[in-house]
C-alpha cells in the first residue's frame, strides 16, 4: 500500500497495536532539560525502575539558564536548584548532560541538529512541545509530558493513537525579504490556532524544497501552533548535506549505508492524507502578528481584522485589550519598545547572518532595547568565528550566551509590562514574554528592520534602500 | 492515580477559547521540581493582579462558581506542552474538563493525572454554559462507565468518546507505565530484531 513518509517512520516503530487501537511505538531518541524532567527522574526512583536505555538519551540545560555570566552560579535559587537537579539526575542515571560550560549545551531543539544527534527516519520525544523542529529532517519527533518523560525512561516507548494525517504544499519562490518564519506564521493565521489539532503535518512543494535546513527547522518548529502533533519534510540533499560530518553523524561506509535508506524515506505518489492544503508562495509578504496567539498573524502591510471566523470575534477583542491594539488599524509604523532575535525558532547562525546582513552600518534605534540570544554554544562560537557578534554589539545589540531568554520569560530576560517586544520566537501568548509583555513575531529580518527604525517596519524597504 | 468512575457536581465556566497552557500555569511558576501544589498559581494571572491582588471580575474568584468540572471554550490547553498545566488543574480540585475539542498533548497530559478531558459537541456547550449563566449552581453528572454526560437541569444526556483503553485506566487509577513495563519482552525482541536499528 501507498504510503507518506510519515506512516514510513511510524509503522517501522511500532512494536506491536493493543486492542482499541492504541500502538506501543518504539522511541530511538529522547531529549531531555531540567524543566520536565525532576518529576520523570522522581518517578523512576518511586517506583524503583532503572532508566532502559542510556544510550538514547541527552540531556542539556537550557529553559532556566542566565543569558549573562554563564560561568557564574546562576543567581535565581528555584532555577539553579532545578539545574542542579538535572546535574544530580544525569548523574545518578548515567545520562550525557551537555550542561552549562559544555561545548555542546544549548537550546535542545538546536543542538538536537547541529550535533547530528537527529536523522531523518527516527522517532524522537523531548518533554517539550517544539519537539516537532527536529521533524525538518525527516525525523518523526514530537513533544511530551513529563508522565511520558517518564514512560520513555523507563521502557524507551509511548502508547499512542496514530495520528491523522494532513499535507501543506507551498508551491512557487518565496520574494525577497519573505523567510521560512513568514511562511509558517501565513500558514498559520489561515489554519488557526487549532486547526492542525490531531494530525501530524508534512511540509512539500517547491518553496518548501527550496529551503535551508535552518528554514526547514523554522517551519516545522512552529507546526504546533496551529495544534499539530508534528510537522516533517522528506531528506534531500539539502538534508545530508547538512548532516555530513557532524559530531554524532554517521561516516565511512555507514554514511553511505544511511543515505540510500534516507532516500527511501519519501511520501508515495498515490499515498492518502486526510486533509491536504496548498497555498502559493508569491501570496505571502513579511508576516506580524497582532493577537495573542500565534494564529493571529497578517501581513506587515495590512489591517488588524475586525473579526474573523478562525478566532472569533470574542477572542480578537480580548487579545486588543492585552496588546492596546484597534482592530481595523494597521501595524506598520507603530513605534515598538523591544527586540529579540533567539529561541528554537529563529536562533541559528543563518538567522545571525541574516540580521547582521540587513543591518550592514545601522544602528539600533535609541529607544530599543534589542538583544541577541544564539541558540547554542557552537551557534555563538561561529558567530563570533565571523566576527558576527562585534557587528551586532557595534550596531547597538546586545549579544548573550545561549538559552531559551526570553522567549518564555523564565529566567530573568523577560520583556516588562506593557511594552511592545518584536520577537523571533514562536508564542504571543499573554504574559508569554514576561508578566503583560506584548508581544509581535516576526521573521529575523523583520525584527532586525524593527530594531533599527524603531517601528514595526516592512523590511522590503529597507532591503531596497540598502542596495 | 485516582480511580474516576462518577461525578456530580457544579461547574466553573470559563467560555474563552484558544486557553493556552502558559495562560493555565505561567512559565515562571514551572520550577518546581515535585508534581505538588500548582493548583495555588492555576490561571495565575488571570486570577491576580500584579500586586497579588484577587482579580474580582475571574470566574476563580467569585464564589458563586465552584464544582469539580471546569467548562471552557474550544481548543482548551493549546501551546505549551507542559504537564504541570494539568497538575495544575488537578491541584485545583478539578475532574473533568468539558470543551468541544482539547489540544492533543494536553488531552493526553489530562488522561495521565486521572482528569477527564470531555469532549462534547459545540451545540452542547453552549447549552451547557447557559445553563450555568441562568443557575450557577446548576448540577452536571459525568458517568465515564456508561460514557454519558447529564445536564441535571435541562435533562439532556449525551453520549463522549474515550478510547477503550484509556477509560479502562481511568476507571482503575491504572497508569501507561505499567501496561508498557507488561510489554517488555515485545520491546526487547524489537529491539532485536529490527533491521535498521543501526542506521537509527
Ligand atoms: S526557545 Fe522557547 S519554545 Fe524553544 S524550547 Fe526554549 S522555551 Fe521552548
Amino acid at each position: 500500500m501507498a504510503k507518506t513518509l510519515f506512516d514510513k517512520v511510524w509503522d517501522a516503530h511500532v512494536v506491536t497495536e493493543i486492542p482499541g487501537g492504541n500502538q506501543v511505538l518504539y522511541i530511538d531518541r529522547h531529549l531531555i532539560h531540567e524543566v520536565t524532567s525532576p518529576q520523570a527522574f522522581n518517578g523512576l526512583r518511586r517506583r524503583g525502575l532503572p532508566l532502559l536505555r542510556k544510550d538514547r538519551i541527552v540531556a542539556t540545560a537550557d529553559h532556566n539558564v542566565p543569558t549573562i555570566d554563564q560561568h557564574l552560579p546562576i543567581r535565581e535559587p528555584l532555577g539553579a536548584k532545578q539545574v542542579q537537579m538535572l546535574t544530580d539526575n544525569c548523574k545518578e542515571f548515567d545520562v550525557d548532560l551537555y550542561g552549562l560550560g559544555h561545548p555542546y549545551q544549548g537550546i535542545v531543539h538546536v543542538i538536537g541538529p547541529e550535533l547530528g544527534i537527529t536523522r531523518p527516519g527516527v522517532t524522537m520525544v523531548c518533554g517539550d512541545s517544539h519537539t516537532s523542529t527536529h521533524g525538518a529532517f525527516g525525523a518523526v519527533a514530537f513533544g511530551i509530558g513529563t508522565s511520558q518523560v517518564e514512560q520513555v525512561m523507563a521502557t524507551q516507548c509511548l502508547l499512542l493513537t496514530k495520528p491523522k494525517k494532513m499535507r501543506i504544499n507551498v508551491e512557487g519562490d518565496l520574494a525577497r525579504g519573505v523567510t521560512a518564519k513568514d511562511l509558517i506564521l501565513y500558514v498559520i493565521s489561515q489554519l488557526g490556532t487549532g486547526g492542525g489539532t490531531g494530525y501530524f503535518v508534512e511540509y512539500a512543494g517547491s518553496a518548501v524544497r527550496a529551503l535551508s535546513m535552518e528554514g526547514r527547522m523554522t517551519v516545522c518548529n512552529m507546526s504546533i501552533e496551529m495544534g499539530a502533533r508534528g510537522g516533517l519534510i522528506a531528506p534531500d540533499q539539502t538534508t545530508f548535506d547538512y548532516l555530513a560530518g557532524r559530531e554524532f553523524s554517521p561516516r565511512g561506509q555507514d554514511w553511505e549505508a544511511a543515505v540510500a535508506y534516507w532516500k527511501t524515506l519519501t511520501t508515495d505518489a498515490d499515498a492518502h492524507f486526510d486533509v491536504e492544503h496548498t497555498y502559493r508562495a508569491e501570496d505571502i509578504t513579511p508576516m506580524v502578528t497582532y493577537g495573542t496567539n500565534p494564529g493571529m498573524g497578517m501581513g506587515v502591510k495590512e489591517s488588524i481584522p475586525v473579526s474573523s471566523d478562525i478566532h472569533g470575534d470574542a477572542s480578537i477583542q480580548k487579545a486588543m485589550k492585552y496588546m492596546d491594539l484597534e482592530a481595523g488599524k494597521p501595524l506598520e509604523q507603530m513605534p515598538i519598545d523591544y527586540v529579540f532575535i533567539g529561541s528554537c525558532t529563529n536562533s541559528r547562525i543563518e538567522d545571525l547572518r541574516a540580521v547582521v546582513g540587513l543591518i550592514g552600518d545601522r544602528k539600533v534605534a535609541d529607544s530599543v532595547t534589542a538583544i541577541v540570544v544564539p541558540g547554542s554554544q557552537q551557534v555563538s562560537k561561529q558567530a563570533i568565528a565571523e566576527g558576527l557578534d562585534k557587528k551586532l554589539i557595534a550596531a547597538g545589540f546586545q549579544f548573550r550566551e545561549a538559552g531559551c531568554s526570553a522567549c518564555l520569560g523564565m529566567n530573568e530576560d523577560k520583556v516588562p509590562a506593557g511594552k511592545y517586544c518584536v520577537s523571533t520566537s514562536n508564542r504571543n501568548f499573554e504574559g508569554r514574554q514576561g508578566p503583560g509583555a506584548r508581544t509581535i513575531l516576526a521573521s529575523p529580518l523583520t525584527a532586525a528592520a524593527a530594531a533599527i527604525t524603531g517601528r514595526v517596519t516592512d523590511v522590503r524597504e529597507l532591503l531596497i534602500e540598502h542596495v | 492515580m485516582t480511580p474516576f468512575k462518577k461525578l456530580t457536581s457544579s461547574a466553573v465556566p470559563l467560555p474563552i477559547e484558544d486557553v493556552d497552557t502558559d495562560q493555565i500555569i505561567p512559565a515562571r511558576f514551572l520550577k518546581a521540581v515535585t508534581r505538588d501544589g500548582f493548583g495555588e498559581n492555576l490561571f495565575r494571572d488571570w486570577r491576580f493582579d500584579k500586586d497579588n491582588q484577587p482579580k474580582e471580575d475571574f470566574v476563580l474568584n467569585n464564589p458563586t462558581y465552584t464544582g469539580q468540572i471546569l467548562v471552557a471554550g474550544a481548543n482548551f490547553g493549546c501551546g505549551s506542552s507542559r504537564e504541570h498545566a494539568a497538575w495544575a488543574i488537578g491541584d485545583f480540585g478539578f475532574r473533568v474538563v468539558v470543551s468541544s475539542y482539547f489540544a492533543d498533548i494536553f488531552s493526553g497530559n489530562a488522561l495521565n493525572n486521572g482528569i477527564l478531558p470531555l469532549v462534547v459537541s459545540p451545540t452542547l456547550l453552549d447549552e451547557v454554559f447557559r445553563t450555568i449563566e441562568a443557575d450557577p449552581a446548576a448540577k452536571f453528572t459525568v458517568d465515564l462507565e456508561a460514557q454519558t454526560f447529564k445536564n441535571e437541569t435541562t435533562g439532556t444526556v449525551s453520549t463522549f468518546n474515550i478510547d477503550s483503553y484509556k477509560k479502562t485506566c481511568l476507571i482503575n487509577g491504572y497508569d501507561d507505565i505499567d501496561y508498557l513495563l507488561s510489554q517488555s519482552d515485545l520491546i526487547e525482541k524489537f529491539e532485536r530484531e529490527r533491521k535498521d536499528f543501526s542506521l537509527t
